[in-house]
């Protein structure tokens, strides 16, 4: 387990980091330009050479910092976990240094960020969308994204030419998770269509 | 001489794989495995060059079973969750219940009696069991050994009777709620998970005597797709693949939850970190498994499967609820506000059978996550992929992929 001790040491290091609240694991704040000195001296001096996990935030569009990335680190002789929490530079086309030249593992961790905020991670290798297809134009995981997608050109060109397909929102009526605001409630609950008997429609029987 | 470049599809839609055509080179022949192709377990698509029979480039494409379970669980209840971990890992839902429940529980802060832990070990374990089972036996079918698949999938049928007795369910569990479990363990059930656990050896050393010293599959996955230590870490491996390389990193010993540090098991580690050694790995770790079963069910303890104290949480019993105003109440706020949990943010690791499967749980206190992050092991497993392939025949990718025991429901999420 990571001790005071510890905690002390690294914080008397680098100024560029702080302490916050935590009930887990060691929380660390980092400055952005600071985030590759500080993992190499977790990596080398530390112990800390597992990375298990880089991910982003959306803190919403009204916040002042709307984006930062978090990453968990892991050590063996400490048997404890190490998270970061690093801001990202700009709200509007977020950037953040890469850091897959310490761990070649952030290689697709930072790809899926990119994928998922439109986090650019700079000097990476090759920095493309992993999950969702090339040439997708939105961000799904943002705030601002709805959850049941936005219409999007197919991206076979040569299958929409010949169908005129679309990638369609999904359908979310009556789903579990949202009910229609209007008319009555029992309208909009998902239920088999011969039980769907209102005050105005009688039971079938 | 110049060879012309010649453009094979393997798989169905795969034809656009070609585009990744480099016409300079023209003595490399460009092969687009999947996404749908019976190697690559689910929807995953490899684009490689080859020069002759040898790999010089594999770039794996993901992506094709992307479903945005994050963004899903970002507008739904703690509880409303669980189903969707049972589709990550579809081979071993019940560690993945498992695991999603004590992230959440351990941001509410509620402690499990120990009754619920050692049922949920138990559950883990048959999981770990049983995709194992799979995952050796379709290896086997990889290396080109059909019969050892049968024998397993006989007994992986043997589990999911036992599961569906338990959760009503073979594949999708959602055995688990935030503080608890669904259900106590059915009359009998122990004796017969007990039966179930008598037999499996047999089976596995039939298993054994099959691929272990069998000389062709030996040739074929000894030496082959080898990690060392240093890349498997750097990469992020996980699970029996991290361990098969010689680190002896399981969490079960290491960051102990749920009551494994009360049994007495031992952590199987390889030494090459080849695909016959991971082969091993898994081997050994169903006979450990199999001890830690045994140890639960002889000290199997009584009492309530739930968190009583995790009022707000954890629905009332059903029969309550019918007869009582306070716990209808209470059911009632639960299912249409979901669990209230208080704000914070954890990252909780399980070892799963196919790696650590994190949850990083941010809340901002309410029923909803404010954001739920997923570490597939399956996904950082993968990523090596690229550098480990070069080098390798092109009849290596088969056994590679088999070897690593990736789940793509997981990896895509």
């Amino acid at each position: 387990m990571i001790d005071n001790d510890f905690t002390e040491n690294l914080l008397g290091q680098f100024d560029t980091v702080s302490k916050r609240h935590h009930e887990d694991c060691l929380t660390l704040d980092c400055k952005e330009s600071a985030i590759s000195k500080l993992l190499l001296h977790l990596r080398d001096e530390e112990t800390f050479d597992l990375m298990v996990d880089l991910t982003a935030i959306d803190h919403g569009e009204s916040a002042e910092v709307r984006f930062s990335v978090v990453i968990h680190l892991y050590s063996r002789i400490h048997r404890d976990y190490i998270r970061i929490h690093s801001p990202c530079a700009d709200n509007d086309s977020p950037s953040f240094p890469s850091v897959e030249s310490i761990y070649p593992a952030a290689n697709w961790h930072e790809r899926e960020a990119y994928d998922m905020f439109g986090i650019e991670f700079t000097d990476h290798p090759n920095l493309k969308r992993i999950l969702m297809w090339d040439g997708y134009p939105y961000y799904p995981l943002r705030k601002d994204f709805p959850l049941a997608g936005i219409e999007t050109p197919l991206p076979a060109d040569d299958v929409a030419d010949v169908t005129e397909a679309s990638v369609d929102p999904a359908p979310m009526m009556g789903g579990p998770f949202v009910a229609s605001t209007n008319g009555a409630m029992s309208d909009s609950e998902p239920r088999a269509k011969d039980e769907s008997w209102t005050e105005e429609l009688e039971k079938p029987q | 001489m110049s060879t012309e470049t010649v453009e094979i599809n393997v798989g169905d839609v795969g034809a656009r794989g070609a585009e990744a055509i480099n016409q300079n080179e023209s003595q490399k022949m460009a092969l687009n495995v999947g996404p749908s192709h019976p190697t690559t377990h689910g929807v995953l698509r490899l684009m490689m060059d080859l020069d002759g029979d040898v790999i010089t480039r594999c770039e794996p494409v993901l992506g094709y079973l992307h479903r945005g379970d994050e963004k899903i669980a970002e507008n739904m209840t703690y509880n409303q969750f669980v189903p969707y971990t049972d589709r990550l890992d579809y081979l071993s839902p019940l560690a993945n219940n498992v695991a999603y429940a004590i992230a959440v529980e351990r941001i509410a802060g509620i402690e499990l009696p120990e009754r619920c832990e050692a049922i949920r070990v138990l559950v883990c374990e048959l999981a770990r069991i049983s995709s194992h089972l799979l995952g050796m036996g379709v290896f086997g079918m990889d290396a080109g050994a059909w019969t050892p698949f049968m024998y397993t999938f006989t007994e992986r049928e043997k589990l999911y009777t036992l599961f569906e007795e338990l959760t009503g369910a073979r594949f999708t569990t959602s055995y688990t709620r935030i503080g608890g479990v669904a259900r106590d363990v059915p009359e009998g059930w122990l004796e017969r998970v007990t039966h179930f656990c008598d037999n499996l050896p047999k089976a596995i050393d039939e298993l054994e005597k099959l691929l272990t010293r069998n000389r062709i599959f030996i040739d074929r996955t000894e030496g082959i797709g080898e990690v060392s230590k240093e890349d498997a870490l750097a990469y992020g491996f996980t699970g029996p693949n991290l361990r098969a390389s010689g680190i002896d990193l399981d969490l079960r010993k290491d960051k102990p939850y749920s009551g494994y540090e009360k049994y007495d098991f031992d952590v199987p580690i390889g030494t090459r970190g080849d695909c016959y050694d991971r082969y091993l790995v898994r081997i050994e770790e169903v006979r450990q498994s199999l001890r830690i079963v045994k140890q639960v069910i002889d000290n199997f303890p009584s009492g309530l499967w739930y968190a009583e104290d995790a009022r707000k949480i954890f629905a009332p019993p059903k029969e309550k609820i019918m007869s009582s105003m306070e716990e209808l109440i209470q059911n009632f706020m639960i299912v249409t506000e979901g669990p209230q949990i208080p704000a914070g943010e954890v990252y909780f690791e399980a070892e799963n059978p196919k790696g650590a499967l994190g949850f990083y749980v941010i809340s901002k206190g309410g029923g909803v996550p404010y954001r739920l992050k997923i570490r597939a092991p399956s996904f950082c497993n993968l990523s090596i992929l690229e550098k480990m392939a070069p080098g390798h025949m092109l009849s290596d990718i088969t056994v590679i992929l088999g070897s690593l025991d990736f789940v793509m429901g997981e990896c895509d999420r």
